[in-house]
Formats: structure tokens, sequence, C-alpha cells
């Protein structure tokens, strides 16, 4: 299935390693929070890129200490009415203040997409042939929002107001 | 009332044609209807028994003239002449097909409507008091704050895909007419020891399988903090809510599950944890720019009392009654607020044609000030009338056949539309509902028996909340066959309670007999005229009506 990040679909590097496999010596690697937060490390003393899956109930306020050496992070929609993630996603951008990549993984359907967006996933495992076309028309599906979120949309209350102080200046 | 701007409505319009493009693909067989059923259900439709339903929002229950008018249009265009009120302040239509459903969104649209998130798993539509900004006994207009919950939960990025549907309520009166304690947010505009005016919050009531009376979570959140503490609850519940059992997935079952102290104890850290900029403060001019659309309308200056009222009560004995039951206090001397009750004898309640709609929307425009409101017991309402022009708005309401005499009275019920249309139902609703309704056929009878709340049922679902009518009907599936279930002593004001379920169930024809037989009960038993069936209830304890509800006639 392909990746999107930012939108395009990029060749993906990385590998998931399931709890009860062995880690190979080189690669990015992924491994669930479990696993990381018991090995991490030996995990770090890999010095090769390093990523971690949460599951949905996962708390990511356990990973806060360790954002900065992470370089992705993978969020799980086991069905896509499962909208934990995005509470997840949410938390790990706006209040830990995790750079690194967020990208969803599972049951991802192009009508989550915008969501996806605003809550603050850049990239996606996505089941469609023609992700590039989907993501850009959900991406710009909608024009006006009324929350601040993940993404640096400035919201409705505040746009009105910004017009009117413009005006005012003028 | 609140008026789109060009962001409110390029909103709407986008998710209009957004939907457009998404029954086109359901239509072209390019979406299957599993991955289409949460799309259609943002926007309202549901597939039922016979055909699909769309629910449309009508925000705090407001409505104008104008879209009265076009929901008219839409009901005689699209379907069968007729929409149906819920006890949500939502309109349902039963005969839309799937391939109209994009032009009535558009046709929605230019009256600045829409059925977004009036199903699915998100926030939904927000309620409240129908008669807010008219009512005597309110602390001031709820409706600014209703529409700003409506506007921060409107595609929520976060908040769109929960474990289950979630309905906030808000009032600002004492006397709850909003049922906020049966909803999974219950607001309630008061004032704090300082004297300043918040909220009080209640979470987690609600009826259905499990029905729960809401607990306080905190006595008191300031404007300012509201939105971000509703975030932090949302948050919370989308978080740990259950997810693995549908039946146990609303709030209510956490609030339960953590207990009331932890579930406040995790409210409040997720509350206290957030950052600056996660707060949702908006702007006070913003809150200014909207609570101005509720400034109150130009009332004139009228005496307290109309001869030309009083009159016409004393020529008329119809008139006399209808005026007794059907009014309800104004803040400002010489204005009253008309109830419509849409409870015709043989009628389903809640059902209104097309003509009806016209007829409503024509008298809020010469005499009601452009304001209709839909009240949760599937009435309407004008809320600001002068005295003076109560006998023409009763004579035009006569004559559309919307001058029912009971609102509040026994005849008066909330019904959901039961197996009739509904592919959940175990037992007809609305069949049992006329038959009850003609208990009351004898408006002297009716008047004496007094308020009086029935609440039917067509199953479990609990749509037509049957937990909390003085008494509650339910149906119930017994090989095949409709039973009904009889409960006694709910309510849903502010004393809000859970009705209790009296024995075994009763068949379709033995309903009405019975409950004839536990009113007589209560005539013989009431301490007084004013004392309510519930309340005397709550006084002699269920057994005697029991008895009466069981006895053979
Ligand atoms: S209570 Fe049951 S029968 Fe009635 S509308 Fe709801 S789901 Fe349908």
């Amino acid at each position: 299935m392909p990746l999107l990040r930012h939108g395009k679909v990029v060749d993906d590097c990385w590998v998931f390693v399931e709890d009860e496999h062995e880690l190979s010596p080189g690669g990015c690697l992924t491994v669930s929070l479990g696993r990381f937060l018991s090995e991490h490390d030996q995990l770090l003393a890999r010095n090769e890129a390093i990523g971690v899956r949460l599951a949905a109930s996962d708390d990511p306020a356990l990973l806060a200490p360790h954002l900065d050496r992470l370089r992705l992070i993978e969020l799980n929609f086991p069905k896509y009415t499962d909208g934990r993630a995005l509470s997840q996603s949410q938390l790990l951008r706006r209040r830990y203040g995790y750079k690194g990549e967020i990208r969803a993984v599972g049951q991802v359907l192009r009508d989550q997409l915008r969501l996806m967006i605003r809550a603050g996933f850049d990239a996606m495992v996505i089941e469609e042939t023609d992700a590039e076309d989907v993501y850009d028309f959900s991406a710009h599906e909608f024009s006006e929002f009324y929350q601040a979120a993940s993404d640096t949309s400035e919201t409705i209350f505040m746009k009105r107001h910004r017009k009117k102080q413009e005006k005012a200046a003028e | 009332m609140y008026r789109y701007d060009e962001f409110d409505e390029t909103m709407v319009r986008e998710r209009a044609r957004q939907f457009r493009g998404q029954v086109q693909r359901r239509l072209a067989g390019e979406l299957k209807e599993e991955n289409f059923k949460p799309l259609r259900l943002q926007n309202g439709v549901y597939l039922q028994l016979h055909a699909y339903m769309l629910r449309i929002a009508i925000p705090y229950g407001q409505l104008s003239a104008k879209q009265l008018r076009q929901l008219a249009m839409i009901a005689d265009k699209f379907d069968k002449g007729y929409g149906h009120f819920t006890t949500r302040q939502n309109i349902q239509y039963n005969w839309i097909k799937l391939a109209d459903m994009p032009d009535v969104l558009d046709a929605l649209a230019d009256v600045e409507m829409h059925g977004i998130q009036t199903s699915g798993n998100c926030i939904r539509n927000v309620t409240s008091d129908h008669l807010a900004g008219a009512c005597a006994d309110e602390l001031e207009d709820p409706r600014p704050w209703c529409e700003i919950i409506r506007q921060w939960s409107t595609f929520h990025p976060e908040f769109t895909s929960l474990p289950r549907k979630f309905k906030i309520a808000v009032t600002a009166a004492a006397p709850d007419r909003a049922a906020i304690r049966v909803h999974d947010i219950g607001l309630h505009l008061k004032r704090n020891a300082a004297g300043e005016a918040g909220f009080e919050v209640i979470v987690g009531g609600g009826l259905g399988r499990t029905p729960y009376v809401g607990v306080t979570v905190r006595d008191w959140v300031s404007k300012q903090d509201l939105l971000s503490y509703l975030e932090a609850n949302m948050r919370v519940y989308n978080r740990h809510g259950r997810r693995d059992n549908k039946n146990k997935a609303r709030i209510k079952i956490l609030v339960n599950e953590l207990g009331e102290a932890e579930y406040r104890r995790q409210v409040d850290e997720e509350f206290a944890n957030q950052l600056a900029w996660e707060k949702v403060v908006l702007p006070q001019e913003e809150v200014d720019r909207i609570s101005a659309y509720f400034a109150p309308p130009k009332f004139e200056k009228l005496p307290v009392k109309s001869d030309k009222l009083d009159k016409a009560i004393a020529a008329d004995r119809a008139f006399a009654r209808w005026a007794k039951n059907n009014l309800r206090a104004h803040k400002i001397p010489g204005y009253i607020s008309v109830h419509i009750a849409l409870k015709a004898q043989g009628v389903a309640p809640g059902d209104c044609t097309g003509d009806q709609m016209r007829a409503a929307a024509d008298i809020a425009e010469k005499y009601g000030l452009d304001d209709i409101r839909v009240a949760h017991e599937q009435d309407l309402a004008l809320p600001h009338v002068k005295l003076d022009d109560v006998p023409a708005v009763y004579a035009a309401l006569k004559a559309a056949g919307l001058a029912s005499s009971n609102a509040g009275l026994g005849s008066d019920i909330i019904a959901c539309p039961g197996l009739d249309y509904c592919n959940l139902a175990n037992a007809r609703s609305i069949s049992v509902s006329n038959e009850i309704q003609a208990l009351f056929a004898d408006p002297d009878f009716e008047d004496e028996v007094g308020t009086l709340h029935i609440n039917v049922s067509g199953c479990i679902n609990a749509c037509g909340h049957h937990h909390v009518g003085h008494i509650g009907i339910l149906g119930v599936d017994k090989k095949g066959e409709e039973y009904y279930q009889i409960l006694f002593g709910g309510r849903a004001d502010e004393k809000a309670a859970i009705g209790e379920i009296q024995g075994p169930g009763l068949k379709h024809e033995e309903v009405a007999p019975a409950i004839r037989r536990v009113i007589v009960k209560y005539l013989e038993l009431r301490s007084s005229k004013s004392e309510k069936l519930v309340d005397t209830i709550t006084r002699l304890g269920q057994a005697p009506f029991k008895e009466a509800l069981y006895a053979s006639a």
C-alpha cells in the first residue's frame, strides 16, 4: 500500500518489528511502546533511526521524555471509526511538541484524511490507487475551520476579527 | 437569531458539495454501502425500514419563517407532504430519495441549514430551552453559548469518531425545559457565589438501554473556560470511552465504571494540563459579535393586561381552554409565549404537514417577530406574541389544524416513530399513542387530570424518552408479538428521575385501558388538584398505581 508523506507517494524504508522478533542490526525500525520503554537504551544505542508504533489505547505521555530521539511515531486506526489516534496525535503535537513524522496506519480511508491532517498527521499508509489525488482533494476540500488544531490553520473565530482590525487600520 | 457570515456559509456549502460527490460515488457503485454509511450518517442520512431518512438540525430549536417555509417546500417536493419534529429539536423526513439528497442539502444551505452531525458518533445538534430569550424565569439568554458550542463542535478534528454519539443541552432557567440531566453533557447557566454567570456541568445522563441521570462534575465553570473544559471532557471520553460494545459506549457508562470521583479527577487533570495554546478561548469581540445576534427584539411598551384577550377568553370556551393550557409567561409585560402542540388526536406526535409549516411561518411573521421554536416535546412555539394578538393567532392556528389545546397534558404525548418507520423497533408507538390520546378526547377530563407527561418508545433505544415520562411506555417483542412495558415516576425536568418498570408487558389493546385505570386511581388519591401524578407517586409509592395497572377491567 502506498505511503503518503506531505501528500506525495514516497518509498518507505521503515519496518515494524513485532515484539517476538529479533531487531535487525541496521535499518529504520519501529517497535511497540512496551518494547521501546523496556529496551530503549539498547534501541537508542543502535545509532539508527528509531520509531514507535502506538496502539490506540497507549498513552502518548509515556513517550514525552523521548520525543527528541524519535523520527517516526505510527498511530493505529484499528477501525476507521476509531478516533483515539486523533487525540494521541493532537497530544503529541500540541502538548508534547513532537516535530517528527506522525503516520497513520491501520484502516485509513480517504474521507478521514482531512481530519488526520488537521490533527497533526503528516503521513499515512492508504489503500487507494490514486493516493496523491485523493490527498490533494481532501486537503483542500474545506477552506475554513472553527477550531485551532495541530495544523496551523487560523480559526474562523480569529479570522473574523483580523479582517475587522485590518479594515480599521486601512 | 444568528445569521451565517461568509465563513459559516462557505463551510455548509463545501459540505453540501462534498456530499454530492459522495452520493454520486455511491450511486455509481464506486463506494460500498459499508464505507458510505459513516459519510451519509455525518450528513444526517439514515437507512430506515422503507427508505432513507434525512435528519436536519435546528440548532437550539430556533427557526425563522423563511426557514420553516423551506422545510415545508422540502416536505412537499421531496417527501410525502410532511415532516416529523423530534425530541432533539431536529426535523426528520422519511421518504426522500438518495438521488435527491444533494438537492435537498443545497435547498437547506440556501436558508442556513444542514444535516451535519445529526447522526454518527460525533457531537450532535446542540439543544436548548425552546423559550430561551423569552421566558420570565431565565438568568440570561443561553443561545449565544449554544451557537458558540455549535460552531466549536462543527467538524471538530478530534471529536468526530467518538465511541458513540454525543448530545449537549443548555438551559439558563431553573425549571429545566431542555432535559439537560438526561444528556451526555448538560449545561446550566447560573451564577456562582460571587454573582458571576457561568455553567454547571452535568455529565453522563442518558436514556437508552441503561438510563442514568447525569452527575454534576463541576458546579461552576466560567464562560471563558467553558470550551476548554468541554474539550477536556471530550478528550477523556474519546480516549477512554468503551469501544468494545456499542451498548456500553456512551459517556454515561464511562462515568459509571470509573465512578464520579475518578471521572472528575481525570477531567480536571486533563483541563489543568492544557497549555496556553490548547485553551479554546474566543476573543471577547467574537463573543460580543455572536451575542449581538440574540439581542432582544424591539419589544413595545405594553400594558400588563389585555382587555382584548380577556374578552375573547370570556366569550369563547374553546379558546379559553387553549389559552389556559398553551400560553407561557414572557419576561416582557404585554407579551406571551404560545405553545403549538403537534398532538392532534389521531396524528403521529411531532408530525407537521407542509401546509401547517407554512401557516405557522405566516403567523410567526405577522404576530411573532419572525421567531419559531421547536420544543423537545415535539411541539412548536412562538416565543414572542403580544397579548392583544393572541386571539388572532389562535384563529389562524385553528384554521391550520394547529390549535390543539393540550400543551403539557395527557394527550401531549412524546412518541418515537416506532415500527411504522424504524428498523430497530419492537412495536408500534404511534398507534398506541393515538389510543392513549383518545382517553383524553373529553377536554374537561383532560383538564381535570392536569399536567401529565406520557412518553412512548418502540424499543429499548428510548427515542421516545419513556424513562422520563411520568408514565413511560416501552415496546418489547415477545415471541414476535408486540407487548408494552409500563414505567412510573420518570421526569426530565430539574428533578430528573428514571421511571421504574412495573411488571409484565401488556398487549397493544390492553395499554390504553390500563393507563385509564391508573389515571382514575390518581384522581382518587391525589392530595389536591395541583399535585401531579408523578408527585402523588412519589408521596404514596408505586404500589396502588401498579395494582390499578394490572387490575382487570
Ligand atoms: S426507540 Fe427504538 S423504535 Fe423508537 S425510533 Fe428509537 S430505535 Fe426506533
